[in-house]
């Protein structure tokens, strides 16, 4: 069985990954639809009404790159669902000081949910993204038969190759991180559930960027040498402590820089400012060096203490989501990333009620930052995550 | 792949084989400057007058009375631009009048003669079929109003103006009156003297002619100040060496228009009517908009409640079939149609409109494609958006 024929929506962004994403998966034999989302850019800075991952350029990239494909191609408009989920919500973490990630905010509620559910209603069967990860099914009871695309060529590092009879298969589905250990973004796809997973392809995952380069000089695509798309895609400039500033109407304030205990140390100049572990320009001196700990946004206040201070065994996420579906039953041993570019840290994991997950890490870590992700790993198993609500015991 | 199905001949119209043999010789052949002495020149020239006879035939005026253009929204800013300048020039006249309902061409031209030409423009009210009324006309003429503009027919929702009254109105009071008679042009008789006229602009890619060419009747004795200068071409009029082969197909194609304009017509009321019909009964909360019998025969228009227009056209596009809507942009900005506010619909109704527009090749059997396709295609739409932002 072959899903030859069948449709696949490409979320197009005009560079190398979701390029080369649509012209594997033309190649492989389907009818593949080009799609860009119109996202909410911010729009009275000079020479940016156009959020950067869909400016006007993008636009004509992403249009040049489906007509090398002869695939179509639209602009489907999201700037307001992009608006009230992602930037709205970044802007409101700050104020109640936490570091929010808006990527992930964006993959939860307009890739893989607004997107997703109008490629489904174009009779998609399937949304394909540039992202550098790889969905694999793994168990199988009496039902449907396999997704071909999402069988594994090959025994894959250990897991076992799931036997597919026709019929006797109803997958639960993997998120694996990208080949390319340097690329891999599964992070931001840990908000991601069977329904998702289900309708998802990563073309792009079983590949390492070079090769992804290389592919897209193969197919005549003129993107290989374009730079990376940017993460807070809708500033007019990297600057998001101006942004904040101008968008939280007057609730970034300056406040006292505190000890735990309590002693003030000076004056901060707005929590955003800051970050947990940060320890240069923080505008305080004393006998021994200090580093932000925590944030107290209910005095506004920002909280530094000595090295020894910082460390941190254990937080506590919230909205935490399980990609098989439920929650363990006992806690586990798992490898947890605090943010998109961290190391896997070993640690225990264990399920709370209320979607909440305890994670008590072997050893402290220095930057746990409420707001982030904690994304929790097997190997190369994602395993889910939640939004980090305390990292202080 | 089922065979492609195209409704949106009010965008643009495939170009007439006819009218394709009339150019092919003034491309390579018949190459000359009608502007030069020689006999090539001469050559030219018979063919560019030959094609101005042809056209003053078809709007029953003199041959002096049409200026070629590079298309229609340059007849218009030309009119517009060179009839307000001319007027002020000749008489202080500072005052503008238009409808709300007009095609960019016109209302980008005369909203910035008001912003940086310093004429006031009365902007008349429409009513829900976005019909203007001569009285609301009358009584907005003022001592020093230089020029009135109304369309003779909506791209946007087909409804034909009364145009004659509106311009009788004007004659009796000695103000210009132009009309945007592109849309129009297909399907409607063009005498600039039953319309009474003195500013008429076509562009030739409506009527199955080629894109790229224009032209604009100016009433003998009308002043217009050229706005595009240089050669004496076009009676000093519009500068530049006259574009010979597409003003010969904007000639033939017109020519044959007017020839076969009855039958096609009647075949067009039919097919819109089935349309209509179809659309209302099996799409739910779905809407005409435009006058329901003042109607260009070719134009059925809708709005659709619940729908994104831009989506809708994506949808339809993947199914095969060819449409176009108010809100229609190729960035995913949309905006609601300024024509279907200025109607009284609420904003998120004026996103949802849709256009559907029949021409020559147009059978039963392609309206039954989109009347089979469309009813599904927005309950999945209503259904996605519904649960789509939580």
């Amino acid at each position: 069985m072959t899903d030859a024929g069948l449709r696949v929506v490409v979320a197009m962004s005009g560079g190398v990954d979701s390029s080369v994403a649509a012209a594997l998966l033309k190649q492989q034999g389907y009818d593949v639809v080009g799609l860009m989302l119109r996202l909410w850019g911010e729009p009275d800075q000079p020479g940016s009404a156009y959020n950067r991952c869909c400016s006007p350029d993008s636009i004509a990239q992403a249009r040049h790159v489906a007509e090398i494909l002869d695939i179509p191609f639209y602009v489907l408009d999201a700037q307001a669902p992009f608006k009230a989920h992602v930037v709205d919500f970044f802007v409101e973490s700050y104020v109640a000081g936490i570091t929010p990630n808006p990527c992930i905010e964006c993959n939860r509620h307009i890739r893989w949910d607004f997107l997703l559910k109008r490629a489904l209603s174009m009779d998609a069967a399937y949304l394909a993204t540039g992202h550098y990860a790889r969905i694999r099914p793994v168990t199988n009871f009496a039902g449907a038969t396999p997704n071909p695309q999402h069988l594994p060529p090959t025994p894959f590092r250990g897991l076992p190759t799931p036997a597919h009879e026709a019929g006797a298969w109803v997958p639960n589905y993997q998120l694996l991180k990208g080949l390319d250990p340097l690329k891999d973004q599964s992070y931001v796809l840990s908000v991601m559930g069977q329904e998702q997973l289900e309708h998802a392809l990563f073309p792009v995952g079983e590949y390492a960027k070079p090769q992804i380069r290389q592919l897209a000089r193969d197919f005549g695509l003129p993107v290989a040498e374009r730079a990376e798309s940017q993460d807070l895609c809708f500033l007019a400039d990297n600057d998001y402590r101006r942004f904040i500033r101008e968008h939280a109407g007057g609730a970034i304030q300056p406040g006292p820089i505190v000890r735990s205990d309590g002693q003030v140390l000076g004056q901060h100049t707005g929590l955003p400012d800051y970050t947990i572990g940060q320890r240069k320009g923080i505008g305080v001196a004393g006998p021994e060096a200090l580093y932000v700990i925590d944030t107290r946004p209910e005095t506004n206040a920002l909280v530094v203490g000595t090295a020894a201070e910082l460390g941190n065994q254990r937080l506590v996420a919230g909205r935490v989501n399980w990609i098989g579906g439920e929650p363990p039953a006992e806690p586990i041993r798992a490898e947890v990333k605090i943010r998109y570019k961290a190391a896997p840290a070993w640690a225990t994991v264990s399920p709370l009620p209320g979607g909440q997950a305890e994670v008590v890490f072997d050893q402290p870590l220095r930057d746990i930052s409420p707001g982030q992700s904690a994304v929790f790993y097997t190997g190369d198993v994602c395993l889910g995550g939640g939004i980090i609500q305390s990292g202080r015991p | 792949m089922i065979d492609p199905v195209y409704l949106d001949f009010a965008a643009t119209t495939p170009v007439d084989p006819r009218v394709l043999a009339a150019m092919q010789p003034y491309f390579a052949t018949e190459f000359g400057n009608p502007s030069s002495v020689h006999r090539w020149g001469q050559q030219a020239e018979r063919a560019l007058e030959g094609a101005r006879r042809d056209v003053a035939a078809v709007l029953n005026c003199r041959t002096g009375e049409i200026i070629f253009t590079g298309g229609g929204s340059e007849a218009d800013n030309l009119a517009l631009r060179g009839a307000a300048l001319a007027a002020r020039e000749a008489s202080d006249a500072a005052h503008l009048i238009t409808s709300p309902i007009e095609h960019s061409a016109v209302l980008s031209t005369l909203r910035q003669l008001r912003d940086h030409f310093g004429f006031r423009l009365t902007v008349l009210p429409v009513d829900s079929a976005g019909l203007v009324s001569p009285e609301d006309l009358a009584r907005a003429i003022q001592p020093d109003t230089a020029l009135v503009s109304i369309m003779y027919a909506c791209n946007e929702i087909g409804t034909i103006e009364p145009l004659a009254e509106l311009a009788a109105v004007c004659r009796e009071r000695g103000v210009r009156f132009h009309t945007d008679a592109v849309q129009a042009a297909s399907q409607l008789h063009l005498d600039v003297q039953r319309l009474g006229v003195d500013y008429l602009a076509l562009g030739a890619h409506k009527f199955y002619g080629p894109k790229g060419v224009g032209a604009l009747y100016v009433r003998e004795g009308q002043p217009l100040l050229p706005t595009q200068t240089g050669g004496a071409h076009e009676n000093g009029l519009r500068a530049g060496t006259s574009n010979v082969p597409y003003i010969v197909g904007l000639a033939e194609a017109l020519k044959i228009t007017a020839a076969e304009r009855n039958d096609h017509n009647a075949r067009f009321s039919a097919l819109r009517d089935r349309l209509i019909a179809g659309v209302l009964a099996a799409v739910p909360d779905s809407a005409l908009t435009g006058d329901a019998s003042q109607r260009l025969p070719n134009h059925a228009s809708f709005v659709l409640a619940g729908i994104d227009g831009n989506e809708l056209l994506m949808h339809l596009d993947l199914a095969g079939i060819g449409a176009s809507s108010g809100s229609a942009c190729k960035t995913g900005d949309p905006e609601p149609s300024e024509v279907l506010l200025a109607l009284g619909l609420p904003h998120a109704l004026a996103l949802g409109s849709l256009r559907v527009t029949v021409g020559r090749p147009t059978s039963e059997a392609h309206i039954d494609r989109l009347l089979e396709t469309l009813p599904g295609i927005v309950s999945k739409m209503r259904a996605a958006a519904l649960v789509g932002v939580a």
